[in-house]
């Protein structure tokens, strides 16, 4: 252990006299300025925020930001290229890579709460996703108190469910939960017509309804159940890296980037199959990019 | 690696330790809010009542369709009878059971208006119950044409019908020789019963990815399923072996050290 130690600090007065830059004492900025690699965590199928174009090739909204972070840290180190390693990873496991270094920097569709923030470190909020409710057009549904007895689908290992839990016991009223394994099938539920509405983050029921057969079919209605700052996350033990990339965040933001990207992500056809998402930029996420923060989940609760 | 057991008695809306953590489970407490052991009780409860009637219908079916597959060929009728029942185990050992899972609950349905008023706990109760009793057929075959070619002789001999010769003379001996096989089979049903969190029952394992979520504490939480499914299957094992000593007829089996297999 010593003697890794001592290596380690060998390579990091090595690197830094050699490129003659003060590079503040950051782990994963000394990792990738000496293996000339980063690995990106990014999701397999978070449309349209992080996931697979195909041939393991990786895009979105937060995957794209985190591109440009990464070219403005590498840079900053003064280097001439750097190799971006794609590292697919779920609910699951998300937060034990990054707290092992296999992942450096995740680009995904990660709430920043403070659970989590006990472990991981978050960057400053670009998107803020709100729960909301998806129906079947011509259901008549409108608002969350016309689902009392009705079937409402939710995915599994979701925070939604736990959402639904505590609305039943705030207002007295009784949903007829039904969980499919992800949202594919929860979106199934709500299709097959074993569900009446499906409740879940507004880009993923935005997301399936643009890929379902009749996107006219089904809308999205009722009011903002929750309010989630979802958050590129970073290793926890490594503040430098985590201002380095707050400050890439602040200058993409400043440059008036931010628009372009929601449009492009968003509002526009995305690859693969070219559908559109169609979610317009909510006040939440507005204001996210107007005032940065990296405040978790909970204080979006109070603020309301 | 520290465990943090006492996620199990926190509230599962608020998070807050509950005032009654053990005693609710024995009836002494209530909970305002339930903890998650009381939901992972619950949970265990659907695991066991998927498994119990998934099992109960395997055995029924599974026993009738190895009959069939070893009638004799006593005209156009029996000849039906085993190819219906080689069609049946073919077609049910063939598809995993999480796609025939998917079948029962997205695809018949479709089709079987009626069957989308049956809970998913039911249709997948058919799903694994059809599942395993293709593999229960396979072992009753097994056992029957285990037995010499003699006793169903004998039996004609006699002058017993069809029916009554496996009713008294095959049955009796097969069934008792496939008990060793159909304790892994039950076992199986336990474990099988997983799949069922796929069509929302809300057992074991859709209480162990979802509870992981809402609390962060996943190791204890995987331990806590881990045990209860081998306790389950484990049960399963002793009645199964309980049985097998019950049934067992002095001489028919060798017991060479049968008491050690166990």
């Amino acid at each position: 252990m010593k003697m890794k130690q001592i290596s380690q600090v060998l390579a990091v007065t090595a690197l830094i006299s050699i490129s003659g830059v003060a590079v503040a004492a950051s782990a994963t900025m000394d990792k990738i300025k000496s293996s000339g690699a980063v690995t990106m965590g990014v999701r397999e199928s978070s449309i349209p925020m992080s996931y697979t174009t195909g041939d393991s090739r990786f895009d979105g909204y937060h995957v794209e930001v985190c591109r440009m972070i990464l070219n403005d840290i590498k840079d900053k180190l003064g280097m001439s290229t750097l190799r971006i390693n794609y590292q697919p990873v779920t609910s699951q496991n998300r937060v034990p890579l990054i707290q092992n270094g296999t992942v450096d920097i995740e680009c995904g569709t990660t709430t920043n709460n403070a659970n989590r923030a006990k472990d991981v470190g978050f960057a400053n909020t670009l998107y803020v996703e709100e729960v909301r409710i998806a129906v079947k057009a011509n259901s008549g549904i409108n608002s969350i108190s016309q689902l009392a007895g009705k079937k409402v689908a939710t995915t599994t290992g979701t925070t939604s469910v736990q959402l639904l839990r505590k609305h039943e016991k705030a207002n007295g009223v009784n949903f007829d939960e039904v969980f499919g394994k992800d949202h594919a099938d929860s979106f199934l539920l709500l299709e097959s017509g074993r569900a009446d509405a499906f409740v879940m983050d507004g880009s993923i029921l935005a997301g399936n309804i643009a890929n379902a057969k009749n996107p006219k079919d089904f809308k999205i209605v009722g009011e903002v159940l929750s309010t989630e700052p979802i958050a590129i996350m970073v290793p926890k033990n490594d503040p430098e890296f985590k201002a380095e990339v707050n400050a890439a965040i602040a200058k993409i933001v400043a440059n008036g980037r931010m628009p372009a990207l929601w449009d492009k992500w968003f509002l526009k056809p995305i690859p693969p199959k070219n559908a559109v998402v169609g979610l317009e930029l909510s006040p939440a996420t507005k204001n996210a990019w107007a005032n940065l923060n990296d405040k978790p989940a909970e204080d979006y609760v109070q603020k309301k | 690696m520290s465990l943090e057991l006492g996620v199990f008695c926190k509230s599962t809306l608020d998070g807050e330790v509950v005032d009654h953590c053990f005693s609710s489970l024995f009836g002494l407490g209530q909970n305002a809010d339930p903890s998650y052991l009381d939901w992972l009780m619950k949970a265990w409860g659907w695991t066991l009542a998927v498994a119990g009637l998934g099992l109960t219908i395997a055995l029924i079916v599974g026993a009738v369709m190895g009959t069939l597959r070893t009638l004799p060929d006593t005209g156009r009728g029996s000849r039906t009878l085993v190819r219906l029942a080689t069609a049946w185990v073919e077609l049910f050992r063939n598809i995993p059971v999480l796609v025939q899972v998917f079948l029962w609950y997205h695809v018949i349905p479709a089709f079987i208006v009626p069957l989308k008023l049956l809970p998913s706990y039911w249709l997948v109760s058919i799903a694994l119950g059809f599942y395993t009793s293709a593999r229960i057929a396979e072992q009753v075959r097994a056992g029957i044409q285990s037995l010499p070619s003699g006793q169903r002789a004998a039996a004609t001999a006699l002058g017993l019908t069809t029916a009554q010769t496996y009713r008294y003379i095959l049955l009796p001996m097969a069934l008792r020789i496939v008990i060793p096989p159909l304790t892994s089979e039950s076992m199986n049903a336990i474990k099988n019963s997983s799949v069922a969190f796929a069509v929302s029952v809300p057992e074991l394992t859709l209480f162990a990815m979802q509870a992981q979520e809402e609390t962060s504490r996943g190791v204890e939480i995987y331990l806590a399923v881990t045990v209860l499914y081998a306790l389950s299957a484990f049960g399963v094992n002793r009645v199964m072996t309980l049985i097998e000593k019950r049934s067992r007829i002095p001489g028919f089996i060798s017991p060479s050290n049968a008491g050690l297999a166990h």
